[in-house]
Formats: C-alpha cells, structure tokens, sequence
C-alpha cells in the first residue's frame, strides 16, 4: 500500500513549476525593474511606491468599497432566502436549490451581458418606466448597475452556502427553545442566527473574493471609464504592457483578500468563543 | 390560520421575486435571439436570422469547437492527474500531505486573475509562444486541484486492507489500483471530472491572460464582441442554456427515474 505514496511525486514537480513558479515569477516581476525580470534583476520598491498615488489608492477604495457593499446585500438578501428555502419540505428544497444553481452554470459573461439590454436607455426597465409615464432614469455606467451585476453573479454562492447549514440544524434545538418559552424571535436571533454563522462566513469568503477582482462586471456594466482594481490590472498587462507595476498591484490585492480572509475567521472564532461562555452561563 | 397563510404567501413573493431575479435577464436574452432586427430592446418580429448568422460566422464556430476541445482534453487529462496525485497524497506522510494541500490549494483560494497573470508571466519568462496550447495546459493545471480535492473525501473513507487483500492475493500494484481503489472512488472521480469540465468550459479570466494568435474561446469572443452589440451572441447564449438546462434535469431527474423503476420492478 505505501507503494502509492510514490504516485504524489510526479505531482509536487508539476506543482512546483506550474503553481510555484508562476506565483513566485509574480513577487520577482513586482520587486524589481523594467523589462524582463529573469534577464534584468534589479530589486527596486518603485512599483510599490507608484501604487500610493491618490488615483491608484482610489481605485483600491472604490474596489473595497463596491465588494463589500455588494457582500453586505447579497447576505441582506440570501440569508431569508436560505432561511425560507430550509423551512420547506424535502422535494421542494431539492427543486429550488436546483433552480438557484441553474443560472451558474450559464457562462457569467453571458448572464453580465443580459443586462445591458435591460439597463441600457432605451432598453427594457426604461420603456416599462416610460409605459407608466415615469421619466427615464439612467442606470447603466453607474455604481448601481455595476453591483447589480456583481449581485445577479454572487447571490447563489451566499444562497447555498447559508443554506447547506440551516439544512443540517437540528430541529429539536428550535422546539426545546421553543418549549422554553422562547419566542421566534428570540429562537431566531439566539439559536439559529448564531449556529448559521460558519455558512455567512463562508459565503462572505465566495462573494467578497470574486467581487474585489473582477474586471469583466465593471467594463460590461460600468463602461470602460469605470475603474476597479481587477480593471487596473488588466490594463497594467493587456494595455500599457508594464508588467511589473501590474505584478505589484496584484500583490497588494492579494495581500489585502488574505488579510480579509484571516479577519473574517478571527471575528467567527471570536464570536463563538463569547456564544460558548455566555452558554455556559445559561446551564 | 389565517396568519399562517398570510406568512406562506409572502414567502411565496419573495421566492417568486428572486427566481424571477435570477431568470428574467436570462428569458430576455433568449427571447431576443429571435428578433426580427437588431435591436435587443424593441421586438419587431420573429425571426431565425441570427441562428443562421451564428452558424454562418466562422469566428464563432472556431470558438465553439476550441472551447469544447480544452474542455474535453482538459478534463481527461486533469481527471487522470488528480486521481494519481490524490491516491499518493492520501499514502503520504503528514506533513508531505499537509505540504501539498496546501500548494493545492493555492489556484483555489487566490481570485482568478493573479493566477492567470503567474501563468502569463511563466510562458513569457519561458520564451512560449502564446496559443492553443499554452490555453489548454493552463485549463489542466487549475482544473487538476478541484479534481483532488472531489477525490481525497473518498480515498479517506477506503478501508486499506482491502487494497492490502488485492495485493496479498496475487494482483499487481496496477492490477490493485485498477480494479480495486479506483472502482472504490469512481463517484469522487466523476463529480471532480463534472466540475473540471464546467471550470474549463466557462473559464474566461485565465483564457483570456493566456491565449494569443487569435485562439478564442467562447468566453473571450462574448468579451471582444460586447462592445459592438450583436444578437448572434444572444443565439449562442439561448443553444447553450437549453443544452445545459437538458442535461442539468437528466442528471437531477435521473435518481428519482430509475428509483422509481426500481421500485416498480419490485
């Protein structure tokens, strides 16, 4: 049986060249100069220092600001919808879990693109305004459209991950505080609210992550002016061809989604840590 | 009871008002794929035109077979790969299996473009001349961690000497793992295979920072096209929901069907 053990080494030399390599190419591109890194080695902080122009730091602003609000909504809006999802009966549950994951497994450049035709001037939500005699308004190439987009895409994850833990709740723990005198608002907010935390947070993980890197929800939605961090960088190695300041910036947002990353858990732990010992208070 | 009612029917509207959310964007595409004219807001008439324009345009056609090819190699590939690659990691030593896990697990937990520009900068630093190829290696290499990590929760529930029996019986290593483990896992090994194909077919970030020489894939043909809007993209998108809708109910419908002609035939 050991003998398998041997069949994991092909893999580490494919990972380390095509998993490694590749992220470590990123840190050498970003600390040093012009041109190619691998032939030019020369360790510079310029990339880094360019990025603390008020522009670039607006644009970092900006992304943070659109993914959280955008995380914040979409568990505004999935968390009930999980919770009423969860409260139906088996073949139901099975039926609408299945029509919430349809629409993922449409290309999201296709399902992006549906809004334009519904948000644009002229387009479908305008001429049903101007149908009841409202004044157009403009929606397309704003913020709004633009996390309407980053919604529309993320809601499922945040849906199905809320809801795979109310799913597995066990029942009894609402009839016995229930029994208690509890009322649901109280079984609510004391015993299902606290228990579905593991699915927000790993909800917020599947949201929060996509929508501070996306490029392609801002330039369908928010027009090519429209500047998030995901766009900067796109431009940095598509358009302008300067890779390494391109390198750096994925850098920092990499560093910035782990550091959110490892917040989001430390606040989870925290949080269950002070739900445990006020348990232990109740008994 | 009354109260009860009432409360049912506003979960009624508010399952109504998200499935209605989520499709209504999708039904207008499709809906407009049909249209007379151009326009992706004002109906003037039914007509078949940009079906014939889709399959008339050789751009578009290009795209379709180059993405259902990756797609299709890819898989295999990734599928091979990540069920040898997760046998060993589950024989291996803890910290080798924590080591590998957790590289693994890296193209997972970093968002899509940082992978992609790694990707880029190693073919360039490796003087590869952007293609096909470089497409279809880049779809193995993040589609591989996916297939180990569907494979590894089964492996993990393996009882060891029955593998060990094979062995003690006369098979061969090969013969073991042919015919004992991998027969065991085959559920890990489709669903891992199921999400490398989706990962593959629907990809564009990755694609799009690691082709060049005109190789597109559907997703970056929506991409350059978006801008000179065109109801053939509305076409292509209308065929692949329905053929995703058909083989999403045959998978999701197939349980309940041969249950029931099990419990028929009893």
């Amino acid at each position: 049986m050991k003998g398998y053990a041997s069949l994991v080494k092909p893999y580490i030399l494919w990972m380390s060249l095509f998993i490694v390599v590749p992220m470590l190419l990123i840190v050498l591109y970003a600390f040093t100069e012009h041109g190619n890194a691998l032939m030019a080695f020369r360790f510079t902080l310029d990339n880094f220092m360019r990025f603390f122009d008020p522009v670039f730091i607006k644009v970092l602003f900006k992304s943070l600001e659109v993914a959280i609000i955008t995380t914040v909504l979409c568990i505004i809006i999935g968390y009930p919808i999980a919770y009423i999802i969860s409260n139906t009966s088996e073949r139901t549950q099975t039926l609408l879990i299945l029509l919430i994951t349809l629409p993922m497994w449409i290309n999201m450049l296709v399902r992006t693109y549906a809004w334009i035709s519904i948000l644009s001037d002229g387009g479908i939500l305008n001429s049903i305004f101007e149908f009841f005699g409202l004044a157009p308004i403009k929606m397309m190439y704003t913020d709004f459209a633009v996390m309407l987009g980053m919604v529309y895409n993320f809601l499922p994850f945040m849906i199905i991950s809320i809801y795979t833990v109310l799913a597995k709740l066990d029942r009894a723990l609402i009839h016995a505080s229930h029994d208690l005198g509890a009322n649901p608002i109280q079984t609510f907010l004391r015993i299902v609210l606290p228990l579905s935390m593991p699915g927000v947070i790993s909800g917020i993980t599947l949201v929060f992550l996509p929508a501070v890197s996306t490029f392609v929800i801002p330039k369908f939605l928010g027009g090519g002016q429209y500047m998030l961090i995901g766009n900067l960088i796109e431009n940095q190695f598509i358009t302008v061809g300067e890779w390494n300041f391109g390198s750096a910036i994925s850098l920092i947002m990499a560093v910035i989604i782990m550091g959110s990353m490892i917040l989001t858990r430390k606040i989870d732990r925290d949080a269950s840590d002070t739900a445990s010992v006020e348990g232990g208070k109740l008994w | 009871m009354v109260g009860l009612k009432k409360h049912n029917f506003t979960k009624f509207f508010i399952l109504i008002g998200v499935l209605s959310f989520f499709y209504l964007p999708i039904l207008s595409l499709m809906i407009f794929s049909f249209n007379d004219s151009r326009s992706l807001t004002s109906w003037s008439g039914f007509s078949l035109q940009w079906y014939q324009a889709l399959f008339e345009n050789r751009e578009m056609m290009t795209a379709i077979t180059t993405t259902i090819t990756i797609a299709l190699v890819s898989t295999f590939v990734a599928t091979v790969m990540g069920t040898l690659a997760a046998i060993g990691i589950s024989k291996s030593r803890r910290l080798i299996k924590e080591l590998v896990l957790s590289v693994n697990n890296f193209p997972i937990l970093n968002p899509e473009i940082v992978t992609a520009i790694g990707l880029m900068l190693l073919y360039s630093s490796l003087n590869i001349e952007k293609g096909f190829m470089t497409m279809l290696l880049a779809h193995i290499i993040f589609s591989t961690p996916y297939v180990i990590l569907s494979v590894l929760p089964r492996l993990r529930r393996l009882d060891p000497d029955i593998a060990e029996a094979a062995l003690d019986l006369g098979a061969t290593p090969l013969q073991a793992l042919w015919k004992v483990i991998v027969p065991m896992i085959t559920p890990g090994i489709i669903s891992g295979a199921l999400i490398a194909f989706t990962m593959s077919f629907d990809d564009f970030v990755i694609s799009y920072f690691v082709s060049g020489n005109g190789v597109k894939n559907i997703s970056i043909l929506v991409y350059t096209m978006s801008k000179r809007i065109n109801p053939t993209i509305n076409a292509l998108s209308t065929i692949l929901v329905v053929i995703i809708t058909i083989v999403l109910l045959v998978v999701n419908l197939y349980p309940y069907i041969t249950k029931k002609e099990i419990k028929e035939a009893e």
